[in-house]
C-alpha cells in the first residue's frame, strides 16, 4: 500500500517537473497554479514544509526559507468560483458553526474534514501563520485549524490603525517579525538565509510594483482591464509574491495591457461608463455581474480589493525590507479607519476617472463591510457620484438574490446615465 | 433604603444616574463597552467609567451606518448615541476586541462629538513577552491620552487608590457569586446579574460601601425557597443583558450558579497587585485573567476553563448564549461544546437576536435540557 502510494507520488512529482518546464515557456495562470498546488500537495516527497498563511500575511520569509505557502482564502475563492460554497458552508453549519460566520472560514473548516472542494482539499500544513491585519476572523479560524491539525500556530498581531500607526505598535510589530523568523527557524530546524531574504524582498517589491502598474493601465480610456480580470490575475501576487514566477507573469501581463492600450482595445467592447468596485468579489457570479455591467456599457475599471496587495508600497524600503515590511503589513486597507479608507476610495475615483461606486456589502466580511455606509456618505459628499449597494456574500450563494440585484443595477445605471449628461468632468464622453 | 432597591433604581434609568454623576459629583462620565477597559485609570483621573449596553428601543438611526448583520450590542449602542440619549457623556473609550466593535469605533468617532475619544488598541495575543510589553505600552498611552483629553493629572497614588477600590469591588462580587453558588436560594439569578451590571454603572466609591452591606444581608437572609436541589448550570457568552433568562431557567428546574460572561465572572476575576508600577499591575491582570474569545492565550484556554469551572463550582450543564452575528463566540462554540462532551458535561446553545425568544418556548427548551442530566 505504502509503496503504491510512493509510486503514485513519484509519478506526480515527475509530472510536476515536466509541467514546470512547460510553464517556462507558456506561463498561463492555470498552469502556474496547477503546478503550485501539485507541488504543495506533494511537499512531503520533496521534503519541503507547508505553511498555511492568511492573505494579508507576510509571505516573504516563507519563500526565503523555502517553505511552501498555502492560502486558505485563495482556496475559499476557488471554492466560491466553482460554486461548491453552499455545500461546504452547510457542512460547517452541521459541525456547529453559525451561518453568520465568514464563508471562507466556514468552507475551509469543513473542507479540511472531508477533503472536498475543487482540488480535493488543501495539503496538510506543517505550521500556520496568522496575521490579523485583515480581520479577527482569521485568528479564530486558525486556532480551529491548529487544534485540528495539531501543528504550531504563529500569530502576527498587527494593531489596528484607527487613526495612526503608533510608536507602541511599531515597536511591537517589529519585534514580532523577529519572533516570526525565529519560529520558522525552529519549525524547519535551520537558519534563515538573510541574503536570500533580501532577494525575496526585492522580488516582492518588484512584483507589487508590476501589479500596481497592471492595475494602473485602467487609467486609460477605454481601460484594457476590468476588476473582474484583476480578480483573476490576483492569485499570483497573493500566493507567489516574492518569487520570480510572479514577477515574470506580471511583466508579460503588463506588456499585454500596454499593447491593448496602444491599439485602443478596451476590456469591454463599449466602454461608456467607468465604475469602481468595493469589497471582495462575488466569486460564484463573476461572469454574470461582468456581463450585466457590460450590457450597460459599464466597465468596472478598478476596485479596492486587488490593490490591497500593492497599496502599501509607499511604506516599503527595498534596502531594508524586513524592517519596513512591519509597517507596510500593519497599514493595509483593511487595518485602517474608515475615514482613511474613504480617502483611498476618493483617490481611486479621481485616478481612474470613475462615474459610479459599486459597494458589495458582504455579509461574510465585517471589517470590510461595516463602515461602508459611512464611506459612501463621505464619497457622495466629496464627489457626488452615484453609489450602488449590492447585498451579497463572496462564497455563500444563499445570500445572493439575482432579481433584486439586477433591478438595483438597472436603477443605478439609469442614475449614472442621467448624471453624466449634466456632468462636465468627463466631457470626452458623448452619450 | 434596601441596597438592592437602590441598585434597581439606578438600573431603571442609568442615563439619569450618569447625568447626576456629572451634575452633582462634577465627574466626567466616560462610556465604555468591554471588560478590557482599564476602568482603574479612568477612575484615577477623577472621571466616572460607565459601561454602555445596547438599546431597549427600536433601531432606526443606526441602520444608516451599520448593516443588519452586525450584533445587537453594536447596533443598539450606536442607536443610543445617535438619538441623543448618551449626550450626558464626556467621552468614550474603545478597547480593541472584535471586528464589529473595531468598526463601531470608527463610525462613532466620525458621527459623534464628545470631548474625549480614545481607542485602546490592545494586543490580540497575550502569551508572548512582546505582547505583554505592548499591553503595558498601550495602557501608558491611554493614560497619556486621558490626561491630555480631560486635562487632569494621574499620579501613581491615584492609580493605586483606584486599584484598591476595584480590588475590593471585584472581591465582593466574587463573594456574592460564592454565596449564591453555595446556597442558590438566598438570591435570584436576576438579582445577581443586576448587581454585576450596576457595578459597571454606579459610582465605585459608593458601590464599594454598599456591597459589604449587601453581603451581610445575604449571609443572614431567611431563605424563602431552597434551590439547592436544582440543576446547577452556568452561562457562557459575551454579555447577557437579559435578566429574564434567570427566572425562566429557575422555573425550568435549574439555577445559574456561575458564568463565563463579560458581564459576569470575566468582569470581576483577577486581583491587581498593589506593588510597583500600577500600570504594569493592571496589564498583568488582563494577561492572567480568563480571556474573551477575541483574544488569544492558548488553543484550549477557554475549554479548559469551562471544565475547571464545572469541577470547582459543581456545574452540571452549560448554556451557551450566542448573540446573533457575534463571531468570536460563534467560532469557539463547537470546540467548547466538544470539550464538554468529552467530560460528559451536557450543554445547549441559545441564540439571541436582540430579545429572548417567547417565554413559553424558552421554558420548554430549558426543561428539555434540564432533563438531560
Ligand atoms: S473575508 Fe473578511 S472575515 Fe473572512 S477571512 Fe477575509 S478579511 Fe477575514
Ligand atoms: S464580541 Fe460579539 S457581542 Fe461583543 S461586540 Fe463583538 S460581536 Fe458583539
Amino acid at each position: 500500500m505504502v509503496t503504491k502510494l510512493k509510486v503514485i507520488l513519484t509519478l506526480c512529482f515527475v509530472k510536476i517537473k515536466k509541467i514546470m518546464l512547460a510553464v517556462k515557456k507558456k506561463k498561463s495562470m492555470k498552469e502556474i497554479m496547477t503546478v503550485y498546488y501539485m507541488e504543495a500537495k506533494t511537499a512531503k516527497l520533496s521534503g519541503k514544509k507547508v505553511a498555511w498563511i492568511t492573505s494579508g500575511g507576510p509571505v516573504e520569509p516563507l519563500i526565503a526559507m523555502d517553505i511552501i505557502p498555502v492560502y486558505p482564502e485563495n482556496h475559499g475563492a476557488m471554492i466560491g468560483a466553482s460554486k461548491m460554497g453552499v455545500d461546504l458552508c452547510e457542512k460547517a453549519e452541521e459541525m456547529g458553526y453559525s451561518r453568520d460566520l465568514c464563508s471562507y472560514a466556514r468552507s475551509d473548516i469543513s473542507c479540511a474534514t472531508v477533503n472536498g472542494g475543487p482540488i480535493g482539499g488543501l495539503p496538510k500544513p506543517d505550521m500556520l501563520i496568522c496575521c490579523n491585519n485583515i480581520c479577527g476572523t482569521v485568528l479564530k479560524w486558525y486556532e480551529i485549524q491548529a487544534r485540528y491539525y495539531e501543528v504550531p500556530l504563529f500569530i502576527l498581531d498587527t494593531p489596528f490603525c484607527h487613526t495612526e500607526y503608533s510608536e507602541e505598535a511599531k515597536k511591537y510589530v517589529r519585534r514580532q517579525i523577529e519572533e516570526y523568523i525565529a519560529f520558522l527557524e525552529e519549525v524547519c530546524g535551520r537558519k534563515m538565509n538573510y541574503e536570500k531574504m533580501d532577494k525575496v524582498g526585492r522580488l516582492s517589491v518588484e512584483g507589487q510594483r508590476l501589479w500596481q502598474a497592471v492595475l494602473d493601465t485602467a487609467t486609460n480610456s477605454p481601460s484594457p482591464i476590468t476588476a473582474f480580470d484583476a480578480f483573476f490575475h490576483l492569485a499570483l501576487i497573493v500566493t507567489l509574491r516574492g518569487t520570480r514566477i510572479a514577477v515574470d507573469y506580471y511583466k508579460n501581463l503588463l506588456e499585454e495591457m500596454y499593447q491593448k492600450v496602444d491599439k485602443g482595445i478596451g476590456a469591454i467592447p463599449n466602454e461608456h461608463y467607468r465604475l469602481l468596485w468595493d469589497n471582495l468579489p462575488i466569486w460564484y457570479r463573476l461572469r454574470w455581474l461582468s456581463n450585466k455591467f457590460a450590457d450597460y456599457g459599464a466597465s468596472l475599471v478598478a476596485d479596492t480589493y486587488t490593490t490591497a496587495w500593492c497599496g502599501t508600497l509607499k511604506y516599503i524600503d527595498v534596502d531594508n525590507f524586513l524592517d519596513s515590511m512591519a509597517e507596510a503589513y500593519s497599514r493595509i486597507y483593511l487595518n485602517i479607519g474608515i475615514d482613511e479608507m474613504a480617502k483611498n476610495v476618493i483617490e481611486m475615483i479621481d485616478k481612474y476617472n470613475v462615474d459610479g461606486f459599486v459597494i458589495h456589502s458582504n455579509r461574510s466580511c465585517k471589517p470590510y463591510s461595516l463602515g461602508q455606509y459611512d464611506i459612501q456618505k463621505i464619497v457622495q459628499r466629496e464627489r457626488d457620484i452615484p453609489c450602488l449597494v449590492i447585498e451579497a456574500d463572496m462564497v455563500d450563494e444563499r445570500n445572493f438574490s439575482e432579481s433584486q440585484i439586477a433591478t438595483r443595477i438597472e436603477a443605478f445605471m439609469e442614475m449614472i446615465k442621467e448624471q453624466k449628461g449634466s456632468w462636465s468632468r468627463n466631457s470626452n464622453y458623448t452619450e | 433604603m434596601d441596597v438592592l432597591t437602590e441598585f434597581y433604581e439606578i438600573l431603571n434609568d442609568p442615563y439619569a444616574y450618569g447625568q447626576t454623576c456629572r451634575d452633582e459629583k462634577k465627574k466626567k462620565v466616560i462610556g465604555y463597552f468591554c471588560s478590557y477597559t482599564p476602568e482603574e485609570i479612568i477612575s484615577a483621573a477623577g472621571a466616572h467609567p460607565m459601561r454602555l449596553f445596547g438599546t431597549r428601543g427600536e433601531i432606526a438611526l443606526a441602520d444608516q451606518h451599520l448593516q443588519a448583520y452586525s450584533c445587537s450590542l453594536v447596533r443598539g449602542a450606536l442607536e443610543e448615541v445617535l438619538n441623543g440619549r448618551l449626550d450626558f457623556l464626556d467621552g468614550t473609550v474603545f478597547p480593541h476586541t472584535c471586528d464589529s466593535i473595531q468598526r463601531l469605533s470608527d463610525v462613532w468617532r466620525l458621527n459623534t462629538n464628545f470631548r474625549f475619544f480614545a481607542d485602546i488598541v490592545l494586543p490580540v495575543k497575550l502569551d508572548t513577552d512582546s505582547a505583554k510589553e505592548y499591553m503595558v505600552d498601550v495602557l501608558r498611552k491611554f493614560k497619556r491620552d486621558l490626561k491630555k483629553g480631560l486635562n487632569c493629572r494621574i499620579s501613581d497614588e491615584d492609580l493605586n487608590e483606584a486599584i484598591a477600590t476595584y480590588n475590593k469591588i471585584r472581591d465582593h462580587l466574587k463573594v456574592i457569586y460564592g454565596l449564591r453558588s453555595k446556597n442558590p436560594g438566598i438570591i435570584t439569578g436576576g438579582d445577581v446579574y443586576s448587581i454585576v451590571k450596576v457595578s459597571m454603572i454606579m459610582d465605585r466609591n459608593d458601590l464599594v460601601k454598599k456591597l459589604p452591606e449587601l453581603i451581610e444581608n445575604l449571609k443572614t437572609r431567611n431563605v424563602s425557597e431552597d434551590r439547592r436541589d436544582r440543576k446547577r448550570v452556568a452561562l457562557v457568552g459575551s454579555i447577557c443583558d437579559q435578566p429574564d433568562i434567570y427566572s425562566i431557567i429557575e422555573k425550568s428546574g435549574g439555577v445559574v450558579v456561575w458564568d463565563d460572561l463579560c458581564t459576569g465572572s470575566r468582569y470581576f476575576e483577577g486581583i491587581i497587585e498593589i506593588d510597583g508600577d500600577p500600570i504594569v499591575s493592571i496589564a498583568k491582570r488582563y494577561i492572567e485573567r480568563q480571556i474573551c474569545p477575541a483574544k488569544h492565550v492558548s488553543l484550549t484556554a477557554r475549554g479548559d476553563h469551562l471544565v475547571a469551572m464545572a469541577n470547582e463550582h459543581d456545574i452540571q450543564g452549560f448554556i451557551f448564549l450566542l448573540l446573533k452575528f457575534c463571531e468570536p463566540h460563534a467560532f469557539d462554540y463547537p470546540y467548547m461544546k466538544e470539550y464538554l462532551e468529552k467530560e460528559n458535561i451536557p450543554s445547549m446553545l441559545l441564540e439571541i437576536e436582540d430579545q429572548l425568544p417567547a417565554e413559553g418556548q424558552l421554558l420548554t427548551r430549558f426543561e428539555t435540557f434540564m432533563h438531560m442530566f
